[in-house]
């Protein structure tokens, strides 16, 4: 089916978007990472968030989960990958599978920090962001997964099943990827490890990765105020906007995104 | 000729060809991947009798991958005369791919 909505991230921005495109009558899904993963799930108290000082991280993103999933909105816990458009339609990659959409509403997070020594220049030579698009590839070679996610671990045990000598880091410190054209090794906390393949599993994803000739300053996707991005029927929300890294923002950001992608959707669903 | 389907010997084949051929290596299980196939079946119509274009799946032809050094996939390899001209790694825009076919027809 062509769902009205595709949204990525299921924090404050995207589940609100969610919910507002419901509350539009639209037809709604949403990629998300675990909800450990998401970093109002570490915080154990939120003080400003409007009416219900003091409330933790956990009740209030579990609250908003709820909400989104009451008001009809599929989600689905998966890796979105990559998205592109072919005629009026989105792609968009989660794993091994692909939907499609009218519009798209980024809420994908802030990526923290800086690409690590050596990641962009062997990026698709060894570096690899999919464990499931890229781990068959391997099978039977060394490979090292470095893990900043709750569900790191489980891709690294993916890539053992299907026959990968894996060595897993879970939040290494210290990493720099060796190889001059390919991946060779990587260096963890000064000591070396040989490997073909480098798996990188982070709780956010570069929007620009995520969709190539995206328009960002500073890291920040640029957006106007009805959260458009320079691609159309393409919207962004919460801290991928950039500062304050707040939930009340992000919440009130994706319920821009999700009203902007629901008038999108009827204008391109007639 | 409309989009065609690679193993080693029709890879081989198509590789001696004097026009320009387009290789999308990819497997089923890559979402990614598939979500790039109607954009490189659009390429194999708009440019048919121009340029030969094919895909190749890594799981059934591996030593194909490796002899290409495939490390991730999708990625879509350019040839002309046999040699390699180009390679795109991970989904670009349909334009992308579009430009690099006309820029080496």
């Amino acid at each position: 089916m062509t769902y009205d909505i595709l949204i990525v991230g299921g924090g404050p921005a995207g589940l609100s978007a969610a919910v507002n495109g419901r509350a539009r009558g639209k037809s709604v899904l949403l990629l998300s990472s675990p909800m450990a993963d998401n970093p109002l799930w570490k915080a154990e108290r939120v003080e400003n968030y409007l009416g219900l000082p003091g409330v933790t991280g956990p009740e209030l993103l579990g609250a908003f989960r709820r909400h989104a999933k009451a008001s009809g909105a599929e989600i689905r816990e998966l890796r979105a990958l990559s998205a592109m458009p072919v005629g009026e339609t989105w792609y968009l990659s989660g794993e091994e599978h692909v939907f499609e959409g009218r519009s798209l509403v980024l809420a994908a997070g802030a990526v923290r920090g800086k690409a690590l020594p050596g990641e962009e220049r062997l990026l698709g030579r060894g570096v690899s962001y999919c464990a499931t698009c890229d781990g068959m590839l391997y099978r039977g070679r060394d490979v090292v997964v470095l893990g900043w996610t709750e569900s790191a671990e489980r891709e690294a045990d993916f890539l053992r099943r299907i026959g990968c000598a894996v060595r897993f880091h879970d939040r290494p410190q210290g990493v720099e990827i060796l190889g001059e054209d390919a991946v060779t090794g990587v260096r963890v906390n000064g000591r070396e490890e040989k490997a073909d393949a480098v798996f990188l599993l982070r709780p956010a994803v570069a929007p620009t990765a995520l969709l190539p000739g995206l328009a960002v300053e500073n890291g920040a996707v640029t957006v106007d105020r009805n959260m458009a991005t320079n691609l159309p029927g393409v919207f962004a929300a919460g801290d991928c906007t950039g500062g304050p890294y707040q939930a009340a923002k992000a919440a009130g950001e994706g319920l821009i995104a999700g009203q902007s992608a629901a008038k999108w959707a009827d204008r391109t669903n007639q | 000729m409309a989009l065609e389907h690679w193993n080693a010997a029709g890879f081989a084949e198509a590789s001696t060809s004097d026009q320009l051929v387009v290789v999308d290596f990819w497997a089923d299980w890559c979402g990614p991947c598939r979500m790039l196939g109607p954009t490189v079946e659009e390429l194999a119509e708009r440019y048919d009798g121009k340029a030969r274009v094919g895909k190749v799946n890594v799981d059934a032809d591996p030593e194909l991958a490796r002899h290409f050094g495939i490390m991730s996939i999708p990625t879509v390899v350019f040839l002309k005369g046999g040699k390699e001209i180009a390679r795109k790694v991970g989904v670009m825009p349909a334009a992308v791919y579009d430009g690099l076919v006309r820029e080496n027809l």
